[in-house]
């Protein structure tokens, strides 16, 4: 059986597994070599959704309770294509985030800044034909955390995404233009290549902002793609 | 044209927010064909401590070694009720636990059929991109001759082959042990 795999991943433009700074990889990194295989029908068939399990609501974070949470709401969208600049129909795309004060709905976070009854800071869409999401939601806040000292996060959205198949799934962070905290952040930093971790910064965007009412953010996500187009007759 | 992927990030350690309502720890509902497995074991980090934020991703093939997804073309039965996936968060005690049924073998790469495997994502917070990994099943013909699995060093194969659970029928144990001697063995997709 022929299987066109997927085409290596550029040098330096995803993080290692060890990264120093982010002290929470030293002991999770594996530290033997990884074993590299080739792509068999495993590996590039992969899981599908129907449309449906995503509730249409679920696009909307600002929504989902009786009151509207506070914060600057905002608009995030984007493309999801594969490395071909293909547009990828079909994914489903999975959110999380803090509220507006760097708070998680998390019984783990710890951060001394209030939960918002409004807010759980959970998403999920599914790309229309052209590839397409968009969520509702507010700008997270920027917080504090414990790996060095004075430590802060940039404001970041995740991102989970499934794609055609096993190979190119993907989870990242987004986050915003200006953010202060962005060279500081060991997260954001992992990633050798400077363009490509600076891809993870979101564009702010007149043509999705809704006047009166919501700026706009836009984030395309690239997945892996083939590395050979098939034979056509 | 050529784009290059989005960098990888970590999960974190909020993901539950997220990604618990895609959780799917019962592959195999009622009426699904094939042995039934329920596999359960810890994720240990460096020092062997259970990592309570993680969580696995199983994509699998049906009892007739056929995947849920167009690009598997083979003459074999679908089974409409079985979709191939899980994801499995880890406990408190770093203990994951899924039910399904055993795979069939599926195409490998020389041509030969490959051992029945599921095959597994690990992610967690201090994980910058996922770690690929295979469970493979105990007391198996196929494994012997397994194209991926002779791609690992003879000693370090049984990090990938799951264990019975004596006394539980159906019951094995795999585990993800992060580093050490008994590092499990981590696939490279091409990065």
């Amino acid at each position: 059986m022929k299987i066109a795999g997927y085409r290596p991943l550029h040098p330096g433009t995803q993080p290692d597994h060890l990264h120093l700074p982010y002290v929470s990889s030293i002991k999770r990194s594996p530290t033997k070599p990884q074993i590299r295989i080739p792509f068999t029908l495993s590996e590039v068939t992969g899981p599908s959704f129907r449309p449906e399990i995503v509730q249409p609501k679920a696009c909307d974070l600002t929504r989902q309770h009786s009151g509207e949470p506070l914060g600057e709401r905002i608009i995030v969208s984007g493309r999801v294509l594969d490395e071909n600049a293909r547009p990828l129909a079909n994914t489903v795309v999975e959110i999380w985030q803090a509220n507006a004060a760097g708070r998680y709905r998390h019984e783990v976070d710890r951060h001394d800044a209030p939960l918002d009854p409004n807010f759980t800071g959970s998403g999920q869409a599914i790309t229309n034909e052209r590839g397409e999401y968009r969520f509702v939601t507010i700008r997270p806040g920027e917080y504090p955390w414990r790996n060095h000292y004075n430590a802060w996060r940039a404001a970041h959205i995740h991102f989970s995404l499934f794609g055609p198949s096993f190979a190119t799934r993907l989870v990242t962070q987004m986050y915003f233009p200006g953010d202060s905290l962005i060279p500081f952040d060991p997260i954001f930093n992992c990633t050798a290549d400077e363009k490509a971790r600076n891809r993870l910064i979101s564009v702010f965007d007149w043509e999705t902002s809704i006047p009166e009412h919501a700026l706009g953010y836009r984030f395309d996500l690239i997945l892996r793609g083939r590395d050979a187009t098939p034979m056509e007759d | 044209m050529s784009l290059q992927a989005t960098t990888s990030q970590t999960v974190g350690p909020f993901f539950k927010i997220g990604l618990h309502w895609l959780v799917q720890d019962n592959l195999a509902e009622e009426g699904v064909s094939g042995e039934r497995v329920r596999i359960e074991g810890r994720v240990l980090d460096g020092d062997g401590v259970p990592v309570p934020d993680a969580f696995l991703e199983v994509w699998q093939a049906n009892a007739h070694g056929k995947y849920a997804h167009p690009e598997d073309g083979q003459p074999k039965p679908v089974d409409p009720k079985f979709a191939g996936y899980g994801r499995i968060p880890t406990n408190r005690e770093g203990i994951f636990r899924f039910a399904t049924i055993k795979p069939g073998p599926v195409p490998g790469p020389d041509g030969n059929e490959q051992a029945p495997h599921l095959l597994v994502s690990v992610f967690m917070r201090g994980l910058l991109r996922r770690l690929v990994t295979r469970v493979y099943f105990p007391d198996e013909p196929l494994d012997a001759a397994d194209y991926i699995l002779n791609l690992v060093e003879p000693e370090r194969r049984s990090t990938l082959i799951a264990k019975r659970i004596s006394g539980q029928p159906g019951a094995l144990e795999w585990n993800v042990i992060l580093q050490g001697s008994n590092e499990t063995v981590f696939f490279d997709l091409g990065l």
